[in-house]
C-alpha cells in the first residue's frame, strides 16, 4: 500500500501544488475540477520523476507558513527603507558592500529558499555561491554595518529554515 | 452603494502605492551608477510594486465583477523567477569584472562563478584584453 502511494505520488508537495494551481487557473472549486487537477497532479510528477531522482525530505508546513508571513512583512518594511535610500541618499554617499554568509544549511532546496528570500527582500541580492556550496555571497545596497547584516540574515532566516527542512 | 465606494477608494489607494514603488524602482535604475547597485531596483519593483497593482486587480474583480484570484499565480511566478534573473545578472557582472570583486574566501574555496578551469581562464583573459 505504501509502495503504491509512493509510486503514485513521488513528490506529494508537487501534486498538491499542481492541484492548487489548476484550481486557481480555472477560478472555480468544483468536484470535477479537483478530480481533473488530481489527474494532472499524478501524471506530471510521474513523467518528470526522472529529473528528480531523489525524494526531497519533509517540510514542517506550519513553520513554513510562519516563515512566509515573516518574509512578506520584511519585504514591505525593507521596501520602504530602500525607497527612502533611493530618493534621499546621493550616489557619492552610498555604501554598498559584499557580505559573505557561511552556510549551515546543506539541502539544496533550503539554500535555494534562503537565496530567494535574500533577493526578494529589497536592499540585499544574493549574487553567488561558493564552489562547494558552503558560502553565500550577498550584495547589500546601503549599510553601515555589514557584519550586523550578516548576523541578522543568519538568525532571522537561516535558523528558521534549518527547522523547516528536515 | 457605500461598499462599492470603499472598494473604489481601496483600489485607487493600492494602485497609487503600487505605482509609487514602481516609479522609485525606475528612478533607482536610472540613478545608481554601478551595475551591482542598479540590480537592487528591479527586485523592489517586482515585490511591493507589482504586488500592490495585483491586489488592486483582485479587489476590483471582487467588488465590481466576478471574483478572481488568478493574480496570486502571477505573484507566485514572480517570486520564483525574480531571484533567478537577479542571480544571473549578478553572476555576469562578477564574471566580466564589471563591479568591485567579492571578498576572498578562507582556504582554497572559490566563488562558483570564478571557479573556471585554467584553459578557460586563458581564453577569457585574451578575450578581455
Amino acid at each position: 500500500m505504501i509502495r503504491l502511494l509512493r509510486w503514485l505520488f513521488p513528490h506529494p508537495f508537487l501534486t498538491v501544488l499542481l492541484v492548487v494551481v489548476w484550481l486557481l487557473l480555472q477560478n472555480t472549486v468544483s468536484a470535477g475540477m479537483v478530480v481533473f487537477g488530481l489527474i494532472l497532479g499524478i501524471i506530471m510528477p510521474q513523467t518528470t520523476a526522472a529529473f528528480w531522482p531523489e525524494r526531497p525530505g519533509g517540510v514542517r508546513v506550519g513553520k513554513l507558513f510562519v516563515y512566509g508571513s515573516i518574509v512578506i512583512w520584511d519585504i514591505v518594511v525593507a521596501n520602504v527603507k530602500v525607497a527612502w535610500v533611493v530618493l534621499t541618499v546621493p550616489n557619492s554617499k552610498l555604501k554598498p558592500a559584499w557580505i559573505v554568509i557561511p552556510l549551515d544549511l546543506r539541502q539544496p532546496e533550503a539554500i535555494t529558499v534562503l537565496a530567494g528570500t535574500i533577493t526578494l527582500t529589497p536592499g540585499t541580492v544574493s549574487a553567488d555561491l561558493s564552489a562547494s556550496g558552503h558560502y553565500l555571497l550577498v550584495h547589500v545596497l546601503h549599510t553601515d554595518d555589514p557584519d550586523g547584516e550578516r548576523d541578522e540574515i543568519k538568525s532571522r532566516y537561516e535558523a528558521r529554515l534549518k527547522e523547516i527542512f528536515l | 452603494m457605500t461598499a462599492e465606494l470603499v472598494a473604489a477608494y481601496a483600489v485607487a489607494l493600492t494602485l497609487l502605492i503600487g505605482s509609487f514603488f514602481t516609479l522609485v524602482g525606475a528612478i533607482g535604475l536610472l540613478k545608481f551608477n554601478d551595475s551591482m547597485t542598479r540590480l537592487h531596483a528591479p527586485t523592489k519593483v517586482s515585490t511591493v510594486g507589482v504586488g500592490m497593482l495585483l491586489l488592486a486587480s483582485i479587489i476590483h474583480s471582487f467588488a465590481f465583477g466576478e471574483g478572481a484570484v488568478h493574480e496570486a499565480l502571477i505573484m507566485a511566478l514572480l517570486f520564483v523567477t525574480a531571484p533567478i534573473s537577479a542571480i544571473f545578472i549578478a553572476k555576469v557582472n562578477i564574471h566580466q569584472r564589471d563591479c568591485n570583486m567579492p571578498p576572498e574566501l578562507p582556504g582554497d574555496e572559490l566563488w562558483a562563478t570564478l571557479d573556471v578551469p585554467d584553459a578557460d581562464r586563458e581564453t577569457e583573459e585574451t578575450e578581455r584584453a
